[in-house]
């Protein structure tokens, strides 16, 4: 029986880099939010030096990475450890949302409920009687006294309304990228590296796009509806939900666009070997479905 | 699939690096562990240092030592220290050590995100320590630390605390998908998952729990952040949002987690048991299947944390359900190892010793749990010092119990070397009447209604109290022995044989000892 060769590194000075970095990093991000009504403070500054050191690792040590799978190091086994591990990686960003989605259950189905007066614990009306239970939740139960009442929720305005809202137009690009990352897939497996180039280009350009609206979206709901973190649980679901998806939408587009890089300038992948890009495929398919998840329980339902 | 070890630099393949430098830039899943090992006891003594300020202010009624904020910090600190800190990196360090060696790996599957994963331990605690030191103090809200109480009410140091949080968060899950991904993808030729050995099935599914729970808890201290400090209202119900909220989030990542202290423990303890019962372990695959339903159940019993937090009764009735399911697959675990010993030729060295009364002392904690899992009994028993004594039991007996039992019977695995035996049963014989001074007494303080976290109480509970403090300060005590011990082992003592332990069975046990820095350059052979 012949055995594969499974790829040790002899040690390492990365991941102490990304350690350190992401220690100075928290520090800063700490220091620069409890000082956020000092305007003298300077503890941006430790944010910004710990995150630049840190993307320079992770720079780095991906570039290691790769060069080692170019010099044939990685091994058949190797290459699975990594399917794996993406796996379980985007297992985990699973979880992170469905907390999220968790909260925005909760509160819809029982803490605004309840605070209306419905239901087996309807008594927490007596905190705020005036209040009446309603989704999106506009009027705060404190009638905006601690929070700022907004004019307008972002959830589907209605058939004659449906050409000026976003939100379609974003799921309409989003569901064709992961189309077109696909077509770029079966381009790539059949070993033609111009259709692949192609497609993964347009892709990237969907999801720039994308965030494009998506911070339309977010200025017209500051700007014109009043929406804002501070308008109760509402906006603090949507921001944060759309917020975290918008996030990983921008982590998952500058994934593509570095594949995009590596296929076109370097001449990075065959019909054989393509892990990093079918890695980042799976995450943009990933911020996809959780896309549609918000569309139907943020915006339409 | 199968592999044998490729290293560039061919002529220094054979030993570690020299000075510090081999620990911080190390990939070598020995040198990892060792790591994580160290890490965790000085965690387990900084952890202690601060439950001995606890109980020396307990020591009598009245406030003595300390002010009771600095006493609310101490409560924290202990608590976060001792699960993230001491027993989840213990357990993370022997998986290290022993995974690839169990299932005929050269390694980790990923080394570099395995040096990552510890290196970013040091400095989260370090933060957290530092928070001591910070304007308004370290956190002061609990282990738990429910909203309001860690929003609205919370110390400045709190944004210190969620990122802290965040980064052990990450370095759980990177570790944990390196266990994962090794168990899967790693093993020797012939190591069939039936045929894993109970420790390397106790980590597989102790990852996963780890890998699907640490992103909430990430969520939850997220959603703390943005309450604090940007105006979101996820719990505060003038905005329309909820603390209970908090507590289903919290203890949906919480329940799981206790799990993630116990099922390696399970493992350890069947590894032990069977060795020096000399018998092969009585029924295997029951406790495979036991700790998979386990590890399932805990999904659905979170809230009976929660029962007097004023839910409906459908879901208390639901939780309550659920968590009595649970106490079903511990006991087969607890029949099985029994059942091992029976007619058994046990000798009772160290790590037997320290097995047997984790069988013994869990099972009590296992009782008292079930006791809280009574809806209208819990409504009596919540908050007081039953439940301090109900997860002590199960942790310090159950989870370090383990811990200590593992470090005693893979030592001489990892120096070559046999500790000191007579040393070794005075620390457990002081250990465990430390232990059980300690916290049994508190079960009857609770029952009689003394409330848990508070630095002063009521004149009837003074007695036990004293006793109690007593307990903790041998206990406590005792561990600097221990301390001493390990320190002696790695110095010198007598060599060990590669089986060290005439009942031993196992790939680890079929190199030498101390295990060779690259274990199998080529699988081994599995029957
Ligand atoms: C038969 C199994 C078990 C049952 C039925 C059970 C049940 C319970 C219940 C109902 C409570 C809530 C009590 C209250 O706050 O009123 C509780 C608390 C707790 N249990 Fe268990 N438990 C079991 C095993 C374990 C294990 C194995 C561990 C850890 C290794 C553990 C750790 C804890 C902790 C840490 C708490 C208290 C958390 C806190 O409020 O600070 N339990 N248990
Ligand atoms: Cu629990």
């Amino acid at each position: 029986m012949e055995y594969q060769k499974y790829y040790v590194p002899e040690s390492s000075k990365f991941p102490i880099f990304a350690a350190f970095s992401l220690f100075i990093l928290i520090i800063g991000a700490s220091s620069t939010i409890n000082s956020l009504d000092n305007p003298e403070s300077n503890a941006s500054l430790i944010l910004y030096t710990g995150l630049a050191c840190f993307l320079a690792t992770l720079f780095f040590w991906f570039r290691q990475v790769v060069k080692e799978n170019n010099a044939g190091l990685e091994s058949a086994q190797l290459s699975q450890s990594f399917v794996y591990g993406m796996a379980w990686f985007i297992f985990s960003e699973v979880m992170f949302f469905a907390a999220f989605f968790g909260a925005l259950f909760y509160v819809r189905s029982f803490a605004v409920p309840w605070l209306g007066g419905e239901g087996e614990k309807g008594l927490a009306n007596m905190l705020w009687q005036d209040f009446e239970a309603t989704w999106p939740l506009i009027n705060t139960p404190d009638g905006g006294k601690a929070f700022v009442i907004a004019a307008k929720s972002m959830s589907f305005p209605g058939w004659e309304n449906i050409s000026h809202w976003l939100p379609l137009y974003n799921t309409i690009v989003l569901l064709s990228s992961s189309v077109t990352v696909h077509f770029a897939h079966l381009g790539l497996k059949k070993g033609n590296k111009k259709t692949f180039n192609i497609w993964l280009g347009i892709t990237v350009l969907l999801a720039l796009i994308f965030v494009g609206l998506q911070a339309a979206e977010y200025y017209e709901a500051y700007e014109h509806f009043g929406l804002t973190l501070n308008s109760g649980i509402y906006g603090s679901t949507f921001f944060m939900l759309t917020g975290f998806h918008g996030f990983h939408v921008m982590l998952g587009g500058l994934m593509l666009a570095v594949m995009f890089i590596r296929s076109v300038f370097y001449g990075h992948f065959n019909e054989h070997k393509h892990f990093g890009f079918e890695a980042a495929s799976w995450y943009w398919h990933f911020v996809d479905v959780v896309w549609v998840m918000l569309f139907l329980f943020v915006y339409i339902l | 699939m199968s592999s044998v070890i490729e290293s560039h630099h061919d002529d220094h393949h054979h030993g570690p690096a020299k000075g510090l430098m081999r620990w911080l830039l190390t990939t070598n899943h020995k040198d990892i562990g060792t790591l994580y090992l160290w890490f965790s006891f000085a965690m387990f003594l900084i952890g202690g240092a601060m439950a001995m300020v606890i109980r020396a202010e307990l020591f009598q009624p009245g406030m003595q030592i300390v002010e009771p904020e600095f006493y609310n910090q101490m409560l924290t600190l202990h608590g976060l220290i001792m699960v993230f800190g001491a027993v989840m990196p213990a357990f993370v360090g022997l998986a290290n050590w022993l995974v690839p060696m169990m299932v005929g790996a050269p390694d980790m599957a990923l080394p570099r995100l395995n040096n990552l994963s510890f290196w970013l331990l040091p400095f989260a605690f370090g933060i957290l320590l530092s928070s001591l030191f910070m304007e308004g103090g370290a956190p002061n809200f609990g282990w738990t630390f429910y909203a309001p109480l860690s929003t609205t009410y919370a110390p400045p140091s709190v944004t210190f605390f969620i990122f802290s949080v965040h980064i052990m968060g990450a370095s759980s899950i990177m570790g944990s998908i390196n266990v994962i991904v090794t168990i899967m993808n790693m093993r020797a030729p012939g190591m069939d998952l039936m045929k894993m050995p109970l420790f390397v099935w106790s980590w597989l599914i102790t990852a996963y729990l780890l890998i699907a729970v640490m992103p909430v808890l990430a969520g939850a201290v997220t959603m703390m952040l943005m309450d604090i400090h940007f105006g979101t209202s996820f719990f505060n119900a003038a905005g329309g949002g909820d603390p209970v909220l908090f507590q289903h989030i919290f203890w949906f990542f919480g329940h799981p987690e206790v799990y993630i202290m116990i099922l390696p423990a399970f493992g350890i303890v069947s590894h032990i048991i069977e060795t020096f019962s000399r018998k092969q372990l009585f029924g295997y695959s029951s406790m495979v299947w036991a700790m998979l339903s386990i590890a399932i159940l805990s999904f659905v019993v979170w809230a009976h944390h929660m029962f007097t937090v004023g839910m409906p009764l459908a879901a208390e009735l639901f939780f309550m359900w659920a968590t009595m399911l649970i106490a079903v697959p511990t006991g087969v675990k607890v029949f099985n190892w029994v059942a091992t010993m029976f007619k058994g030729s046990i000798t009772y060295e160290t790590p037997m010793l320290f097995a047997i009364s984790f069988v013994v002392l869990f099972t009590i904690g296992g009782f008292s749990g079930l006791m809280l899992s009574i809806v209208p009994a819990d409504f009596q028993y919540h908050d007081t010092y039953f439940v301090v004594a109900h997860f002590h039991y199960v942790l310090v007996p159950g989870s370090i119990f383990s811990i200590m039992a593992a470090v005693y019977y893979w030592i001489p695995k990892w120096t070559g070397n046999m500790y000191d035996e007579r040393m070794g049963r005075l620390h457990f014989w002081l250990s465990f009447v430390g232990v059980n001074v300690t916290f049994f007494p508190q079960h009857w303080i609770g029952l009689a209604g003394m409330p848990r976290r508070y630095p002063d109480y009521a004149l009837q509970f003074a007695d036990w109290n004293m006793v109690s403090t007593a307990g903790a300060f041998l206990f406590g005590a005792s561990q600097i022995l221990f301390l001493f011990i390990v320190l002696k082992t790695v110095m010198g003592g007598k060599k060990a044989t590669p089986q060290v332990w005439e009942g031993a069975r196992g790939l680890e046990w079929s190199v030498e000892s101390p295990a060779p820095y690259h274990t199998f350059s080529t699988p081994p052979k599995v029957n």
